[in-house]
């Protein structure tokens, strides 16, 4: 039997060398004649090491990595297709600490097995949860999902179930569910890591909410900037239709469900569910009033699940093992599990899916092995641009939806940018106000104005001019568009802003006595 | 440069592909500028009216979202991701190194026409920063060393 070689096919993978590693994995095959059949999986997350190549042997797969192409060779003569030791070795992959410490239900799948390959994905546990969903009535589903505790992922945190109940009772016959893919946080490529490297599980979470809430059409709104995900779904569709887990009859259940994939176009407000909801009917992605809320009047006005990608490939697991098993991971209402991603100035950077209850001193060190510079970790921005700044004397909190939320920081889509002692917060806050500006859709004055005026007072308080007072213009300023904004955009920015002034006044050229004052 | 032809063959395409609703816009426009580049500004009558749309909302949809241009690019589009996560890696050094070396702010071409340079908020690939992205590929852990082989390979295939 040939040996099998897994190289991964995403696309973090794939732009530190992975397919440069694959032709030349393949090249070796055949001038050695090598009974080998290469595997394109999703990446285990483990970021640092890609391109990470595993083999499978009979004690189980074991990992080298970072492979270059120059290694290939090397691992060849060292004979790595019976596991042989070799400079790049790491062991068995499922024993490296970074990984045996994690928690995988959503990501139980994403670099083990090919990812368009939907028999692998039933060998793996796939479209057991779909099975058990198909012999229930819609209400039980509904309740399943809310008896988990799953809360929306993509970071505004609602309880996904009650979200589903509503949109189960809305009367009408038409119901939609749109998955927002349009992951536009820094920070954050959970999506993106499910999208490529396990699509079936979003497809299944996304038939289940079909079943439950009574939708028959479903849609992926994929970010433009993800080519490889939106090829990798098109590809996992195609599949599921042809082997009959989409169409007119599901599995021959009667039911129906269809699956759409759009793409977005590059503006981070449509990550926003209303102006998404926006762009999906071919208009400008300007965010919408609430009420009515898209559960009661969506996507074409009719009522519609708009849940992130993470929040629905989690459903699958819940449903194929219970809600009580999701419910048994995490703390107070946070429970069941966060893909966590460590990015930025991190040594051990990639994908951590744990159970909520961890510190973040954790993550960072036990997991992130402290800063890539290794120079000390002065702040990490949690939750993506809206996110505040967290200091190390914040590092033992654990991560909890509400615990983050008294500190007034947010847990948002679980992504963290780590900065080194070399940052410069009053740039950074001066960024947050000028992404804000950037991608303000510009319905509101506060977002839209608002932060125009907030680069212009950052640009006078980084020049030292009339400082005092610019600060507390500025916080003024922050006052109004956290109170005034239509959505979270201009809601939001004012947390990284705030929180980089509160905690690192220096950086502003203040001393703690002047922000005392000016608070 | 897309000839009037191009222009033609994509815009029925295009067209012929989706059915005429509003709904259709994006994924119109994304054929469109898949196949040319860019989305000419004088065929947007054609697609208002297969459509049933106004001229003013399509030119409304074109220019709110920052993936669609309305004029040629260069023979390549180079993407350097601007946030935060590529910002704590060097990513603002890198930019800098890309305006100062191809002699072109963001949103220009390079004199050659090889290369325009466009800005990009965030490419998910925070772990591996900093970023850039030409066409479909992404390229990690970007040195300006390894930005100028980037460059200097895209310059060869040009």
């Amino acid at each position: 039997m040939s040996v099998r070689v897994y190289v991964p096919c995403d696309m973090s993978a794939i732009s530190v060398g992975a397919d440069d590693v694959a032709r030349a994995v393949t090249a070796e095959v055949a001038a050695r004649n090598a009974d080998v059949k290469i595997v394109r999986n999703g990446t285990r997350g483990m970021l640092w090491l890609e391109p990470m190549v595993e083999v499978e042997t009979p004690e189980g797969r074991v990992a080298y990595g970072p492979v270059t192409t120059a290694d290939v060779k090397s691992l060849f003569d060292a004979d790595f297709l019976k596991g042989g030791k070799h400079k790049l070795s790491l062991g068995l992959t499922e024993a490296i600490p970074y990984f045996a410490k994690q928690e995988r239900l959503t990501f139980a799948r994403v670099g083990v097995i090919d990812p368009v390959s939907i028999d692998e994905y039933r060998a793996h546990g796939g479209y057991e949860g779909l099975k058990k969903a198909l012999a229930m009535d819609g209400a039980a589903i509904v309740a399943a999902v809310t008896e988990s505790g799953l809360r929306g992922r993509g970071g505004a945190a609602f309880p996904a179930g009650i979200k589903w109940k509503t949109v189960h009772g809305a009367p009408g016959h038409t119901k939609y569910i749109v998955c927002n893919a349009d992951e536009g946080d820094s920070g954050t490529f959970s999506d993106r890591m499910i999208m490529e490297g396990d699509p079936f599980t979003l497809i299944e979470g996304m038939t289940i909410a079909g079943i439950a809430v009574g939708a028959t059409s479903g849609y992926i709104y994929v970010r433009s900037e993800y080519p490889h995900a939106e090829r990798a779904l098109l590809r996992a569709i195609d599949f599921a239709r042809a082997a009959g887990y989409l169409g007119e009859s599901i599995i021959g259940s009667g039911k129906k469900f269809e699956l759409h994939v759009r793409r977005a176009a590059g503006a981070y407000i449509c990550g926003e569910e209303t102006a998404m909801l926006e762009s999906l009917e071919g208009k400008r992605g300007i965010v919408r009033f609430k009420p009515p809320l898209p559960a009661l009047q969506g996507l074409f006005g009719k009522p519609t699940v708009v849940n992130n990608v993470i929040t629905l490939a989690s459903v699958p697991v819940i449903m194929a093992k219970g809600a009580q098993f999701y419910k048994d991971f995490g703390m107070g209402r946070s429970r069941g599990t966060l893909p966590f991603q460590l990015t930025g100035n991190i040594k051990h950077g990639g994908l951590v899916e744990k159970a909520f209850g961890l510190t973040l001193r954790e993550l960072l060190y036990d997991f992130g092995g402290g800063s890539a510079t290794g120079r000390p970790i002065r702040a990490v921005q949690i939750g993506g641009p809206l996110g505040a700044y967290v200091p190390e004397s914040q590092f033992d909190m654990p991560v909890d939806y509400e615990a983050f939320a008294a500190k007034g920081a947010m847990v948002g889509h679980g992504g963290m940018v780590v900065f080194d002692d070399t940052v410069d917060m009053a740039k950074m806050a001066r960024y947050a106000m000028e992404f804000c500006a950037i991608e303000s859709c510009g319905k509101c004055t506060p977002c839209r104005i608002g932060s125009t005026r907030g680069v212009e007072v950052m640009d006078k308080i980084i020049a030292g001019e009339a400082r005092d007072a610019n600060v507390t213009l500025l916080r003024d300023l922050s006052e109004t568009m956290l109170a005034g904004s239509l959505c979270a955009l201009g809601g939001m920015t004012p947390f990284p802003v705030m929180s980089a002034l509160d905690h690192f006044p220096e950086d502003f050229g203040l001393t703690p006595k002047n922000i005392s004052n000016a608070a | 440069m897309a000839t009037a032809i191009d222009i033609q063959k994509a815009l029925h395409a295009a067209l012929s592909s989706m059915p005429d609703e509003q709904a259709s816009l994006l994924p119109i426009l994304h054929a469109i500028q898949d196949s040319l580049g860019y989305v000419p500004k004088d065929i947007v009558p054609d697609i208002a009216e297969h459509l049933h749309l106004s001229r003013a909302e399509v030119h409304g949809v074109i220019t709110f979202y920052h993936h669609f241009r309305q004029t040629p690019p260069a023979k390549h589009v180079l993407r350097v991701c601007r946030a935060e996560a590529c910002q704590s890696m060097g990513g603002n050094e890198l930019a800098d190194h890309a305006t100062r070396s191809l002699k072109t702010e963001f949103h220009g071409d390079t004199a050659d026409g090889a290369i325009t340079l466009e800005p990009v908020y965030c490419l998910g690939n925070c772990a591996c920063a900093p970023s850039v992205m030409v066409g479909d590929t992404v390229h990690g852990r970007v040195s300006p060393e390894r930005f100028d082989d980037i460059v200097a390979s895209l310059r060869g295939a040009a």
